[in-house]
């Protein structure tokens, strides 16, 4: 075999074990990297932005601990973006796993959001973001298609109570509030088919504006419906991620993942371009013999 | 002393006299009379109706903004709707409603036990307040009512969807016909399909079971009922070249439809005693898990055949990888866009969106099957012909057509008598 | 009558579920509601017959210590143990805390999370191996494709210099036109095809999933 084609047709495990070392490196050795800031996450940055202190959002956690890499990141800077301005939360969670996740990021989110800090030159105090006020958490029902529709009639259809089990009249947040109506926007983070759920069932039929946070591979697939309308930004993955951190003035996880995640992109398009380099030559070789 | 006595009076009358003595009275009935801002004018042209298309319990609120918002004295702050069950009141707030707005949707719940609870047929009678930044100066309408609110029957905001369906069952039962009446309808090859039996006689071979993946659907989903249908011609050969059959589960329910299928496979290949429950079991509702659980089954019992058919996300490339890496024939079938490239990249044969749902026709050849295929090729055409005729007609700037197909939609519903 | 029976349900419901949809009037609203709640009573006890499943199926490989029967343990000891630790074994034993329960919110930490993070991070690897493998210039339209796939993947390289507007230009067309198009294409083929299907299931034609006749 010459070098032609075993740069064709190197064994897998080299491929793994280079990029696991250059992942291990890029990840401990800090080093910031640009991100650039694409229309469809300043969409979702400047609408959340520009909403009114006591303004509800409504945000669904319908991922589980494997996209936790690339989906906690968003759920934290978009929530401790919508306390930090006053607004009010409504969590919801479609997926199996997505109570756990939820329950991660309000507990981290909500010691976060006690310090005061300074985002985009304008101080935040600190301040206590309390259950039944501020936020609450309605938990998880199976049937995601079902519980999209029930909540449009109103949200007490499928979450009578609220995860921990006070009726959800009981919490001053919830009065007033029947369904999708008194909600300013709907924010899916998902890694899972619940999105065609919320954009068919929830979008098509209630016609609320709907924002998507999506893993990496998932993102490309739903720019057509971004394209007609029916949802009004895209966050894709980490990149996603780290752009409404930068946006926020909030660098975290995700900021610090991308450095690991360009130099993987690297990576890859180095064993490709080796690949087919081996390719080409090889071919050249038995056309000459 | 006299005049010191009179003195000392006209003090003591200053004293208990009431402060507001000489100054504007604050309780006055008119706000209009101050002085620091001057009221601003009310809106016009109040109006109010049921709302269209919905389950009723709802009432539209329109008016023409103010003359002073954003124009003339500039000083209106936003405005509130107020409702009250008899002209006279008393009147309660429903909504407050930014300057520039012009529309308000008063909606209630329909259960009677909530404190939002909006019954309807109850007439209700609205005014509207204009406000300006000081609350006590603000001008109100006139009582407009009575409306009721009242659930529709119909909606009319559907009408193109019922329109489709109604055209596309016509399509369908037509070819059906057709197919019964004998006609040859063609069906091109599908290279995924045909390869199954090639596969399958593979693993008979090498003596080494098939591994068919449902996929993560549930049993309504329209890609696992077709991977059933696949799943059934697969249970059949298996059964007749006595090769092992291996069915991990996602879904509760689907596992029990497969299992009936694959039971009634083996039945109809007159191999009953040879089923058994354990080749379809359930294994969890974990995406992840699921995948680790089925990797590592091919992993340990090296499956000559791997079929993927149905819904599938982030795990079909971990899947298909791993089925590579043991040396498998692999078939994937899914209509998830995402997972088709991951699919082609990694598998021999892939069945690409509808070819998946086209499977039953293609491997029963019935005429009813064939019909209905056919119906769905011609509407797809006929798509493509709207979509190119919408494309045309918004390139030389008339919407109308393309607004035909909107739904909800305007056009039908104001046809039909409901409000612009 | 055993298939009947089912054929007759699958008609009636499916009809009024295209029924309910043109009609928003509250009667129509109730009955789709009720519908609503048998559904999770269906399912919950499609999940019974799951878990019996996998029991079985575990159990008897422990039981004629199969091949790899160790991991059977490992499932059932996992299943048992987060189901124990969902009820507040303490004091209510009838009330499921899910995860107030210390040890599930312990478990779901530090062994769920970390495990199904994993398995997710396996995907880097196997695109890294996948993409190596098929993204060759074979021919005219591989050669395309691979094109189109490196500039897709370095759009938002921040190290491009002044190529990198470009790269972000030709990357969004790629994205929003050529592959817009053709996704948009597979959406409607799909589309179509699942209203086929579900008309093919709701009038009877389509009868697999009923099993044998």
């Amino acid at each position: 075999m010459n070098i032609f084609d075993r740069m064709m047709s190197l064994d897998r495990r080299w491929v793994f074990l280079f990029l696991a070392l250059v992942c291990v490196i890029t990840h401990v050795v800090p080093f910031s990297i640009p991100i650039i800031i694409t229309q469809e996450a300043k969409s979702i940055y400047s609408f959340i932005d520009t909403l009114k202190e006591g303004d509800i959002i409504f945000m669904a956690i319908d991922y589980d601990p494997n996209s936790l890499a690339e989906m906690h990141p968003m759920t934290y800077a978009i929530a401790e973006h919508a306390f930090r301005k006053k607004l009010k939360i409504i969590f919801t969670s479609l997926s199996v796993n997505g109570p756990g996740m939820a329950d991660l990021a309000i507990r981290d989110i909500s010691d976060s959001v006690k310090i005061g800090k300074t985002y985009n030159g304008v101080y935040y105090e600190g301040r206590e973001v309390v259950n039944g006020i501020d936020y609450i958490f309605l938990g998880y029902k199976p049937y995601p298609a079902l519980v999209i529709v029930g909540m449009g009639q109103n949200f007490r259809l499928p979450f009578p109570t609220d995860y921990y089990g006070t009726p959800l009249d009981e919490h001053p947040i919830m009065q007033g509030v029947q369904n999708y109506d008194q909600i300013k926007c709907v924010v899916d983070i998902s890694g899972t088919s619940g999105v065609d759920m919320w954009i068919t069932y929830g979008q098509g039929r209630y016609n609320f504006p709907l924002a998507l946070g999506l893993t990496g591979v998932m993102a490309a697939d739903y720019y057509p419906y971004l394209n007609s309308g029916q949802v009004f930004g895209i966050l894709g993955g980490l990149l996603g991620a780290a752009q409404y951190e930068k946006m926020a003035d909030n660098p975290g996880r995700a900021v610090d993942g991308m450095r690991v995640q360009l130099f993987a992109h690297i990576v890859i398009i180095l064993f490709i371009v080796m690949g087919n380099v081996g390719f080409l030559l090889s071919r050249r070789k038995a056309r000459k013999d | 002393m006299k005049l010191k006595l009179l003195i000392f009076l006209c003090l003591l009358l200053f004293l208990i006299i009431p402060p507001s003595w000489g100054q504007e009275d604050a309780t006055m009935e008119n706000p209009a009379d101050t002085l620091s801002i001057p009221p601003p004018a009310p809106v016009t042209n109040l109006r109010a109706n049921d709302v269209d298309n919905d389950h009723g319990h709802a009432i539209e609120v329109r008016w023409t903004k103010s003359v002073d918002d954003g124009a003339g004295l500039n000083n209106v702050f936003g405005y509130v709707v107020y409702r009250a069950l008899s002209p006279e009141g008393p009147f309660e707030e429903r909504g407050r409603v930014p300057i520039g707005e012009e529309y308000y949707n008063d909606v209630g719940s329909k259960e009677k036990e909530s404190i939002a609870y909006m019954p309807d047929y109850t007439n209700y009678f609205y005014k509207i307040r204009t406000l300006t930044s000081d609350s006590t100066i603000f001008r109100d309408t006139g009582v407009l009512g009575p409306v009721y609110s009242y659930g529709q029957w119909f909606n009319k905001a559907r009408i193109p969807v019922l329109i489709f369906v109604a055209g596309f069952l016509i399509v369908t039962l037509f070819f059906i016909s057709k197919a019964k009446s004998g006609a040859d309808l063609f069906v091109r090859q599908l290279a995924g399909i045909e390869a199954v039996d090639e596969a399958i006689g593979r693993a008979t071979e090498m003596g080494k079971p098939i591994l068919y993946v449902l996929g993560l659907g549930t049993a309504s989903e329209i890609a696992t009922i077709a991977s059933f249908t696949i799943l059934g011609r697969v249970a059949k050969k298996v059964a007749e070249y006595q090769t092992g059959l291996i069915v991990p589960c996602y879904d509760p329910i689907v596992m029990t439809v497969a299992q009936e299928t694959v039971k009634a496979s083996y039945m109809d290949a007159g191999r009953p005693d040879s089923y058994n429950d354990d080749m379809v079991y359930f294994v969890t509702q974990s995406q992840f898990a699921y995948v680790a659980a089925v990797n590592g089954t091919m992993l340990r019992e090296l499956p000559a055949t791997n079929i993927y058919m149905g819904k599938f996300f982030a795990e079909s490339l971990i899947l298909a990888e791993t089925g590579a890496l043991a040396g498998s024939i692999q078939i994937a079938g899914t209509d998830e866009i995402a997972q088709i490239p991951f699919f082609v990249v990694a598998c021999d044969y892939t069945l690409i969106g509808e070819e998946l749902y086209a499977a039953s026709a293609y491997l029963g050849r019935e005429p009813i099957l064939l019909g209905s295929l056919k119906a769905q090729d011609y509407a797809k055409a006929a798509v493509i012909f709207i979509a190119i005729i919408g494309f045309i007609t918004v390139n030389f700037g008339w919407t109308g057509f393309t607004q035909l197909f909107e739904v909800p939609n305007s056009f039908f519903s104001q046809l039909f008598g409901g409000p612009s | 009558m055993k298939r009947q029976l089912p054929l007759v349900l699958v008609f009636i419901f499916g009809v009024f579920m295209i029924f309910q949809y043109f009609v928003p009037h509250e009667s129509s609203e109730w009955i789709f509601e009720f519908l609503l709640d048998w559904i999770y009573i269906i399912g919950i006890f499609a999940m019974a017959l799951a878990i019996y499943s996998l029991v079985r199926v575990s159990w008897d490989k422990i039981k004629h210590r199969r091949e790899n029967w160790q991991y059977a343990v490992m499932t059932l000891l996992g299943l048992f143990l987060m189901v124990l630790f969902g009820f507040d074994y303490g004091r209510h034993f009838f009330s499921a805390e899910g995860l107030q329960n210390f040890m599930f919110r312990h478990f779901f930490d530090y062994i769920m999370i970390p495990i199904q993070a994993t398995m997710f991070s396996l995907l880097a690897f196997f695109i890294a191996s996948a993409a190596y493998r098929a993204f060759r210039a074979r021919s005219l339209l591989a050669s395309l494709l691979l094109i189109s796939a490196l500039i897709v993947m370095l759009r938002f390289n921040p190290y491009l210099g002044p190529v990198a507007e470009y790269m972000e230009k030709t990357a969004s067309w790629l994205l929003n036109v050529p592959n817009l198009a053709a996704k948009r294409g597979i959406i409607i083929g799909v589309g179509l095809g699942i209203v086929a299907t579900a008309l093919k299931v709701i009038l009877g034609i389509e009868r697999n999933y009923l099993g044998k006749d």
